[in-house]
């Protein structure tokens, strides 16, 4: 469980983060939304502790981050899974290479241990003969597959997806959603997706956080989020026609 | 403004340097990074410095024999001068500016490029420290650019000599005589000490440019231009001072 206190984060004299609190529980798939500008990245980076707050606290099940040593800061780290929105996988090795990349960095397995599991990794992420193709050979679905498969090759306790099916077609985009979900329940994760898609909103947002210029505007699940009032969220969230119809059979259905 | 700018940039080059050497990566790990630097960086230089030594010897040969015209001037000076611009200037100086071009260019795009596409970010997130990862394995290999100096200082002599006694300037043995004289082996360890040097300037410099580059690839180009200017201002300034230092 993820805890944030009161999140402050300065950049100059502009305030990107107002202060925000809230909680991201294990087992679920927790997603950040918002238009562009409204701080969900610098939330997620500091999260991450690429950026350090400017006040405010975030604790990993208990420990809190900034009251941390520097081994205590790298070992946590190596406890976090994290799938960037362009994958971010090393242009230089093969994908094989790439998902035992944890494993050889922080444990101590044996060659043989470390290669049993990247082929299960591999393997519970539907990736198929793409073990020694390079990044370049293969196509955006399959990279987010293999950024997946080495977020959670070290067994994390939190997994982080920077809009993990951005620049995907729709069908590879529930697919990843999906298989993100299924990881969290599976390996018992605390997930933290930063997402715009409306699609993962209604397909596994069991959490959502609603950021409007660095405050925490709203939060609820994508079942709340079909009847809330809050303006902000509506005129984001149905910002289409399509969604505007789907909510309204929804609501429909409901007092039927 | 600019000088602030410029101060705190060298101060961050500096840090930069520290962090380098803070929180090891794996032993296991590293070792491959090495090899995987030498290979790049020095096995990959090898064919240019190659080319570039032996036919610049060769021209330094030939501009040195046809502007000796006086009947009086012994024709072995050609041999003596071309040792003295090989060794003392040419090899380690020059050939270094052109590494700052071919090594430096490489050193910048690439770590640039994992910049932005986030793979240091990646590194970082998984608790590797990035600097030690990606810049202490090439400043290892550069420990072996002397050996690239070294064969310039070879082919550069070779190329004169080729060109002096295949050309019709001097004979094989005028040319050999004037290798000899005056011969200060102090000369050479003023040559590797200021190669030495110049390693170290080549694989941080490079690397901070990238490190530190913000923006796409559009600004990747102009980080790998930028970092090519700066390693030769660098590696200029720092041969003065060993000049100054070593042969006042």
């Amino acid at each position: 469980m993820i805890e944030v206190k009161n999140i402050v984060k300065k950049f100059g004299d502009q305030t990107v983060l107002k202060g925000i609190s809230t909680r991201f529980e294990a087992g679920m798939t927790n997603l950040i939304i918002g238009q562009s500008g409204s701080g969900k990245t610098v939330f997620l980076k500091t999260l991450l502790g690429i950026h350090t707050p400017d006040g405010g606290t975030i604790s990993f099940d208990g420990r809190i981050y900034s009251e941390l040593s520097n081994d205590e800061k790298r070992a946590l780290r190596t406890e976090i899974g994290m799938v960037f929105q362009g994958s971010a996988l090393f242009d230089s090795m093969t994908v094989e290479e790439n998902v035992g990349f944890p494993l050889k960095m922080f444990t101590k397995k044996t060659p043989k241990e470390i290669k049993e599991r990247v082929d299960f990794v591999i393997e519970r992420v539907n990736l198929t003969n793409a073990h020694y193709k390079r990044p370049s050979e293969i196509s955006g679905g399959m990279q987010k597959r293999v950024a997946i498969a080495r977020a959670i090759v070290n067994n994390p306790k939190y997994l982080f997806c920077d809009e993990p099916n951005s620049g995907l077609d729709p069908k590879t985009a529930i697919v990843i959603d999906n298989l993100i979900q299924e990881i969290t329940k599976e390996y018992n994760i605390t997930t933290v997706i930063n997402t715009h898609d409306m699609n993962s909103v209604m397909e596994i947002g069991e959490k959502i956080v609603f950021l409007k210029n660095g405050l925490l505007e709203w939060e609820g699940t994508n079942k709340k989020i079909f009847k809330t009032a809050n303006e902000a969220v509506t005129d984001f969230v149905y910002s289409s026609e399509l969604f505007k119809r789907v909510r309204k059979m929804y609501l429909e259905d409901d007092v039927k | 403004m600019m000088l602030v700018r410029y101060l705190s940039q060298i101060g961050k080059y500096f840090i930069m340097l520290k962090e380098i050497f803070n929180k090891p990566t794996k032993w296991s790990v590293m070792k491959q990074l090495i090899l995987k630097e030498i290979d790049d960086l020095i096995i990959g230089s090898l064919g240019i410095v190659a080319f570039i030594s032996f036919f610049v010897g060769g021209v330094v040969s030939i501009q040195t024999a046809l502007n000796l015209t006086n009947p009086l001037i012994p024709k072995y000076l050609v041999g003596f001068a071309t040792r003295q611009s090989v060794i003392l200037e040419f090899a380690p100086t020059f050939i270094s500016i052109i590494m700052a071009g071919k090594m430096g260019s490489f050193i910048t795009s690439s770590i640039g490029t994992m910049r932005v596409t986030e793979q240091i970010d990646a590194l970082e997130v998984m608790g590797v420290n990035s600097l030690n990862y990606l810049v202490f394995p090439k400043i290892i290999a550069l420990l072996l650019y002397p050996f690239v100096i070294g064969l310039s200082m070879f082919l550069g002599i070779l190329g004169g000599w080729m060109a002096a006694v295949y050309g019709g300037f001097t004979s094989s043995y005028e040319f050999i005589t004037g290798l000899q004289t005056e011969f200060i082996p102090f000369h050479i360890a003023y040559a590797f000490i200021k190669t030495f040097s110049f390693a170290l300037l080549l694989a941080t410099i490079p690397s901070f440019h990238g490190y530190y580059m913000k923006g796409g690839a559009l600004e990747v180009g102009q980080a790998s231009t930028v970092s090519f200017v700066w390693t030769s201002v660098a590696i200029i300034l720092m041969n003065f001072i060993l000049t100054q230092l070593l042969l006042s």
